[in-house]
């Protein structure tokens, strides 16, 4: 239990997949124009990647690895991962049109969200269980929200800020990034 | 100026995937902590762009239109895992600081982006020196940023000491944080020439950089569409 809790805390704060794996930085860029939206896409991006670990794990355990065919696992991975979000899609479309409402737009994005395929290699590379690939997909998918919310956050008080005509638009975003790594680094201490 | 060698200037200045289209921008920051990585991601990137194009070109007259994602899909991640095991075997040092992403030059916006608008639409040969070309300017974008950043990060370029000992390395550049600051003043940068060729009135200027909208990988069907449009109009030409 207390693994799982450090491989979540890990995930999701210390090495927060946006701020300092760099991974689903287009997204956090591109729809952090307002918290709603923002919040909207964080939970996209939990539901799909919560489902996506699971799923990956499981192809990788039980149909790569006894058939010694893991060399396949970025071409896996990646196809199931798109077939998977657009199955989700016509899932939620039929079974839960309000979620479907609120995530719909989204969905389609996350397949090049970089994140996902991310999370579903980690859990190889580390060699994580299947519940520990789980949690450590939840943890990163929370971080992303933590961070894209937040971003969106301060992005809509930016727009009353008077800015430097060249810094307008992406590079005070970026910079408003790189301040957000910087006070990341203090959960670093955290583990 | 031949169709091959504009190419070639297409992609590494016209419409430099780094500092002009805003693609990829994941590994771009990741990964340029220093010149050699800057330029090792961008090889490997170039190697799978100039193959997939070729391959996809070839193809593009058999892969049915509504299934060609997928399609594209399956060709790059299988070039991809080629060059991760070419990598693994013959450059383990750079193989171990690049990691995780050179498998994720699968999901990297600028090869789908050029198979969807240039390879499958245009002959084998033009569709690799596009790759080379796009490649190329990634490259130079990444080794650019990673010189940036190893030098003021930690006095070094090319891991060589450049600047004299007393030079205090301004460490954050080479951790997390640097690669958005970096980043963002080269944008701003950027954003200034753009509104000096608006101002001079050069028809051009509102390609110059598809911005926010486009530095969205998801929406890179948008940026499609403009390079598409771009492409059509040298053709018109």
């Amino acid at each position: 239990m207390k693994e799982l809790l450090l491989i979540a805390v890990a995930s999701a704060f210390v090495n927060n997949v946006v701020l300092s794996q760099f991974l689903g930085i287009c997204p956090f860029l591109g729809v952090s124009k307002n918290v709603k939206t923002a919040g909207g896409m964080g939970g996209a991006v939990i539901f799909v990647i919560t489902i996506a670990s699971f799923v990956t794990s499981v192809i990788y355990k039980f149909l790569l690895v006894p058939t010694e065919l893991e060399y396949l696992q970025t071409i896996v991975f990646i196809l199931v991962i798109a077939a998977l979000v657009q199955f989700v899609e016509m899932f939620l479309k039929k079974a839960m049109p309000p979620l479907y409402n609120a995530l719909g737009v989204y969905l389609p994005l996350i397949t090049t969200n970089c994140a996902v395929l991310g999370v579903a290699l980690t859990n190889v590379q580390r060699s994580y269980t299947i519940l520990e690939g789980i949690v450590y997909g939840v943890g990163t998918a929370v971080g992303f929200t933590v961070a894209i919310v937040l971003m969106a956050g301060i992005r809509e008080k930016i727009e009353y800020n008077d800015i430097t005509e060249s810094f307008q638009g992406t590079p005070i975003v970026l910079v408003t990034a790189g301040l957000m790594a910087i006070a990341f680094f203090g959960f670093s201490g955290l583990i | 100026m031949n169709n091959y060698t504009e190419r070639l200037y297409n992609g590494l200045i016209k419409e430099n995937p780094t500092f002009v289209l805003m693609l990829g921008m994941c590994p771009t920051l990741a990964v340029t902590t220093s010149a050699i990585n800057g330029i090792g991601m961008g090889l490997s990137t170039t190697v799978v762009l100039v193959l997939s194009n070729m391959l996809i070109s070839m193809l593009r007259k058999i892969i049915p239109d509504s299934v060609r994602i997928p399609a594209f899909i399956v060709v790059v991640a299988s070039f991809v895992t080629i060059v991760q095991f070419l990598l693994e075997g013959f450059v383990p040092s750079l193989y171990a600081s690049l990691g995780l992403y050179i498998p994720l030059i699968v999901v990297n916006c600028i090869i789908l982006g050029r198979a969807e608008s240039y390879a499958s639409k245009n002959p084998v040969l033009l569709s690799v020196f596009d790759g080379i070309g796009m490649g190329l300017g990634f490259t130079v974008g990444l080794t650019a940023i990673g010189i940036v950043r190893e030098l003021l990060g930690s006095g070094k370029a090319f891991n060589v000491q450049v600047l004299p000992s007393s030079y205090e390395p301004i460490t954050i550049f080479i951790l997390a944080p640097g690669a958005f600051f970096v980043l963002a003043g080269l944008t701003a940068l950027q954003n200034k020439a753009k509104k000096r060729a608006q101002a001079k009135g050069d028809p051009n200027a509102a390609l110059i950089g598809c911005g926010t909208d486009c530095a969205s990988c998801g929406k890179k069907a948008v940026c499609g569409v403009k390079t598409e449009q771009t492409t059509n109009t040298e053709q018109a030409k």
